[in-house]
Parts: C-alpha cells; sequence; structure tokens
C-alpha cells in the first residue's frame, strides 16, 4: 500500500515533468537535452526560497519562471545562433550545473526543517486519517491542473502553430510566421514545466541534490513513449492524459524491478534499460501490425 | 507589381564548384498577370521562386513588390501577402493535425497567433462547402488526420489553404507534378478557378507543356539562369505544346544532351 502510494505520488509529480518533455520530445520533435539541468533548476530556485523563508507556494510560480528563461536560451541558441538542437541542449545543461549550484549554495541542502507544501499548518489541521493521502491528492491537483491547461494551450491558435511547427515547419513559414520563435516559445514551456516538476520533487523529498536532475530526460521520455503506446492501444485516452498515465505505469516498473531485489544503485540502469525494452518492444509492436495489414 | 532587378545567384561560391546560376537576371511581373515557367531541370525556377518567397538570400540584386523593396524581408514575413503551394504535397499540410484543425489554422493567417482558441466550430460549415467543391469526399472527413490522405488529396487542400485569406501573389511550384494524371486536371482546373476568382498575381512552375500553354497569360522557359522565351499578348497566342517541345529540343541538343 505505501509502495503503491509512494508510486503514484512519485508518477504524478514526474507526470508533469513528462507532460513538459511531451512538448519538445514529440510536438516539436527537439531532443531537449536542457532537461537534465531545468529539472534542478526548479529544485535549487525552491530549496532557496525556502530557506529564505518564502511562501512555498510561491516558489511555484518562480520555478516556472526560471524553467522557462532556461528554456528560452535552449531555443535563441538554437534558433538564432544556429547550433544543432542537441549541442544547444547540452550547452545550456552544462552552463545551468553552475547556476544550480550557486543559486542553492551547496551540492546537498535539506529542507526537513521547513514547511512545504506536503507539510504546513493546513495540512497538519486535516483530520489524522486524511494526512496520509494528502501528498497525492496536492499531486494529483496539480498534475490534472496542468494537463488541463496544455490541452486547453494546445487548442489555441499559438498552440496549433506549436504542434505545425513540430509537424511541418514549412507550412508555419508560409502562414507568415516565424517557425524559431515557434520554437523558442515551445522551449520555454516545457521547460517552465520541467522545472515546476523538479520544485515540487524538491519539496517532497525535502531535499535538493545537484545530481537529482541526471537521467531526468531518459525518466520523462520513457513516459512519453509509454504514455503514447498507452493511446495508441486505448483510442479515448487523449495524448496528454496518456502521457500521465504512462509517467505513473513506468515510475511503477521502476518500483516494481528494484523491490524484485535490485539495489537502489541500480535505478539509473534500471530506468535506462527500461526505457529500452519500451522502445525495441514499442518497433516490434509495430513491424507485426504492419505484416498483419 | 513585382520586380526582380540585377539579381545574382552563386551557389557554393568560394569553392571550386562554384556555379553561377543567375548572373544580372531581371523580371517585371504586372498586378494579376498569370505566368507560367517551363524550363528543364536546373534552369533555375525553383530558384526563382525561392528568391521571391526569400527560401534562399541572394548575393546580388533587388526585389521590389510595388515599388517598395523587400529584399531584405525574411521569408515568414513576406508570406503574409504570398500563397505557396509546393511540389511535394506533404510541404503544405500538417500529418498529425485533421482537417478540420488545418483548416482552421490556414483561415487564422493574418491573425495574430495568440490564446484565442483556434477551431471555430461555426466556420466548419463553410469549410465543408469548400472542401466539397474539390469533389474528392474530403467534407466527410472532417476529424480525419491529414496523414492519411492520399497525396492529390493533400495538394487540393494545400491549394485551398494557401488561398483562403487575402493574399496578392500565388506561387505554384510544379503542384501537380507528384499527382496522377486525372488528380492533376482537378487540381489544375482549381488552381485556374481561384486565381481567375481572386484576381491572384501567379508564377507558376510546371514540367507539363500542355498546362504552360492552356492556362496564364505569359509564357517564360528559362534555360541555365537566363529567359529563353518570354511570351505574352499577341506573340502567346496559336502556341501550341509542338513549338515548346521543338524549342525546348533545340536548348538541349545545344547543351549537348
Amino acid at each position: 500500500m505505501n509502495l503503491l502510494l509512494s508510486v503514484l505520488e512519485q508518477g504524478l509529480i514526474y507526470a508533469i515533468l513528462a507532460l513538459g518533455v511531451y512538448i519538445t520530445f514529440k510536438i516539436l520533435d527537439f531532443p531537449d537535452m536542457s532537461v537534465d539541468s531545468s529539472f534542478p533548476l526548479g529544485a535549487a530556485v525552491t530549496a532557496l526560497m525556502i530557506q529564505a523563508g518564502f511562501s512555498p507556494l510561491l516558489t511555484l510560480p518562480v520555478s516556472l519562471i526560471a524553467g522557462a528563461i532556461a528554456g528560452a536560451l535552449t531555443g535563441v541558441i538554437h534558433v538564432k545562433l544556429k547550433v544543432r538542437d542537441l549541442l544547444s541542449g547540452i550547452i545550456v545543461m552544462t552552463a545551468l550545473y553552475s547556476v544550480n549550484l550557486h543559486i542553492a549554495g551547496r551540492a546537498n541542502v535539506q529542507l526537513f526543517a521547513f514547511d512545504t507544501i506536503f507539510k504546513n499548518s493546513l495540512i497538519s489541521s486535516l483530520p489524522p486519517a486524511v494526512q496520509p493521502y494528502a501528498p497525492v491528492i496536492i499531486l494529483a491537483i496539480a498534475a490534472i491542473a496542468v494537463k488541463l491547461l496544455l490541452d486547453a494551450y494546445l487548442a489555441t491558435r499559438s498552440g496549433f502553430l506549436l504542434r505545425a511547427t513540430g509537424d511541418n515547419a514549412t507550412l508555419v513559414a508560409t502562414l507568415a510566421k516565424d517557425s524559431g520563435m515557434v520554437k523558442i516559445l515551445g522551449l520555454s514551456i516545457a521547460n517552465a514545466l520541467v522545472a515546476l516538476s523538479g520544485c515540487i520533487m524538491c519539496q517532497y523529498q525535502r531535499y535538493f541534490d545537484i545530481s537529482m536532475g541526471t537521467g531526468t530526460l531518459v525518466l520523462a521520455v520513457a513516459s512519453v513513449i509509454v504514455g503514447t503506446q498507452l493511446a495508441r492501444g486505448f483510442r479515448f485516452l487523449g495524448a496528454t492524459t496518456a502521457v500521465v498515465l504512462g509517467s505513473i505505469l513506468y515510475k511503477g516498473c521502476v518500483a516494481l524491478a528494484l523491490s524484485m531485489g535490485l539495489s537502489p544503485f541500480d535505478l539509473k540502469l534500471v530506468t535506462a534499460v527500461l526505457l529500452l525494452v519500451i522502445i525495441v518492444a514499442g518497433s516490434q509492436n509495430r513491424k507485426k501490425v504492419k505484416r498483419h495489414a | 507589381m513585382l520586380e526582380l532587378r540585377n539579381i545574382v545567384k552563386i551557389y557554393q561560391g568560394g569553392t571550386v564548384n562554384e556555379t553561377c546560376l543567375f548572373n544580372d537576371f531581371n523580371l517585371t511581373i504586372p498586378d494579376r498577370q498569370f505566368v507560367c515557367i517551363v524550363g528543364s531541370n536546373g534552369s533555375g525556377k525553383t530558384s526563382l521562386l525561392n528568391i521571391i518567397c526569400g527560401s534562399i538570400p541572394i548575393d546580388e540584386g533587388s526585389i521590389y513588390v510595388g515599388g517598395s523593396n523587400i529584399t531584405r524581408m525574411p521569408e515568414h514575413k513576406r508570406h503574409r501577402r504570398i500563397g505557396r503551394v509546393y511540389q511535394d504535397p506533404a510541404r503544405g499540410t500538417c500529418p498529425s493535425m485533421t482537417i478540420l484543425e488545418n483548416m482552421s489554422m490556414a483561415d487564422n493567417k493574418g491573425l495574430p497567433f495568440n490564446l484565442m482558441p483556434c477551431v471555430n466550430r461555426k466556420k466548419t460549415e463553410e469549410y465543408r462547402e469548400m472542401l466539397a467543391q474539390l469533389g474528392l469526399g474530403l467534407e466527410d472527413k472532417m476529424g480525419v488526420m491529414v496523414g492519411n490522405l492520399s497525396g492529390g488529396q493533400r495538394q487540393a487542400m494545400a491549394l485551398l489553404m494557401s488561398t483562403m485569406t487575402p493574399i496578392e501573389f500565388l506561387i505554384l511550384d510544379e503542384h501537380t507534378a507528384a499527382l496522377d494524371p486525372k488528380t492533376a486536371e482537378i487540381i489544375m482546373e482549381l488552381t485556374g478557378k481561384i486565381v481567375a476568382q481572386k484576381k491572384l498575381t501567379t508564377v507558376m512552375v510546371t514540367h507539363n507543356l500542355r498546362y504552360a500553354v492552356e492556362y496564364g497569360d505569359r509564357l517564360l522557359m528559362m534555360h541555365q539562369g537566363h529567359l529563353e522565351l518570354d511570351l505574352s499578348g499577341e506573340a502567346r497566342k496559336g502556341l501550341k505544346v509542338e513549338h515548346l517541345l521543338e524549342k525546348f529540343n533545340a536548348i538541349s541538343i545545344e547543351c549537348g544532351n
């Protein structure tokens, strides 16, 4: 039960991350490596603010903005300075590592003594029977809110342009719009969500660690791929809902693998190998479908 | 009026493979003229279109529209007044969006792409009527992903989409070349209708000499970056495909092909 709850909680936190990466990886078709550093960026900003006594709620919008700036930077490097997509992400990722250290002040920051969005007077005033479920409720609300906002955005003119840019940048130019600006905007929104996820993760585990971003992209991409596979199997699922479910499912798979006797040292190994398995299984599946058709 | 003045375009400049495509190229297209361009591969037809649209930079010269210099204007800004259809049907539509979504997006050209909803349900009927006149059965597939349509269907949509909003210029880059003869005919008839209806200044590149003779009111034949033929008005009347073919062969023989 506890395991299930923690899978659900972490899955929902990573769902926000996965929704961000869904924008770059799936919609824009942009391999954005900067995610590995914009996730801890949100966490570093949060650690700094909580220590300084700001309201934990205020960390959410500030992390969003910090992530948006980081994403825009990747976009500007790629679009305006014409650096290849992968490289511009790596440049920002590496640069942000130092920035994160500067923001947090140290490689590790513990926040056990401070209030967070999960631990405050409001939550402790809830009946004791509800309290253990408070985090999962908060996280579900957050993840669903982000999902709904993203859905709403993707239905706007600006959202359409974002989808078109990943699909067919030529068309965007013939619609008299600058696809470069759309890319910058998309990266900005994506990394804002990634940093928000990092902010929430930091408050959830109540510490910041400079290495907490390692493997973030792999995790997120795995969730997105699991999600898109789900959406292919269950047509009624919208893409964003599928990504949220994919994230929870993927977290569940990793937890299952670890509970079968693997040590926590193997976490990243399991994360990466599972992604490989999913990708290969997915492409095998598609081949089969083609043969039957 | 569209004017290309003293255009110089060099490919792979500064290398041993340097080739000068255009050297002091001039062309003036008056408003509402329908220009057909024919010519062999590598004669500079598509480069000419790309230069007009700003898709490729030029080395020297200037481009004027209605008297104002647009040489430095980026591609996407020029497209405010230009509609363009490419040879590849995949380039004019978004495959992972539905017909309705594609049509809505095209309909919003010229408006700010802000946080307003993109699809206006009230206009669905209007789109349906536009699609119905194609006679390809697209009007009943509004919710279908465009990626699932055939090349001809996509090209028909691309043509509709590029001319939905008020534009002045229509640029057609061998837009029937990838289609079967019957669909090509449908698309070409639709093109003629739209151009006449919207009074567009049109530049069409084609390899189909019959279309070049039948459509438009000026014919250009290009060869190695210059105009081999420029026929309009009286000179163009009575022009037959055979005449063009003869000229074509004469040029090719000169080249040793």
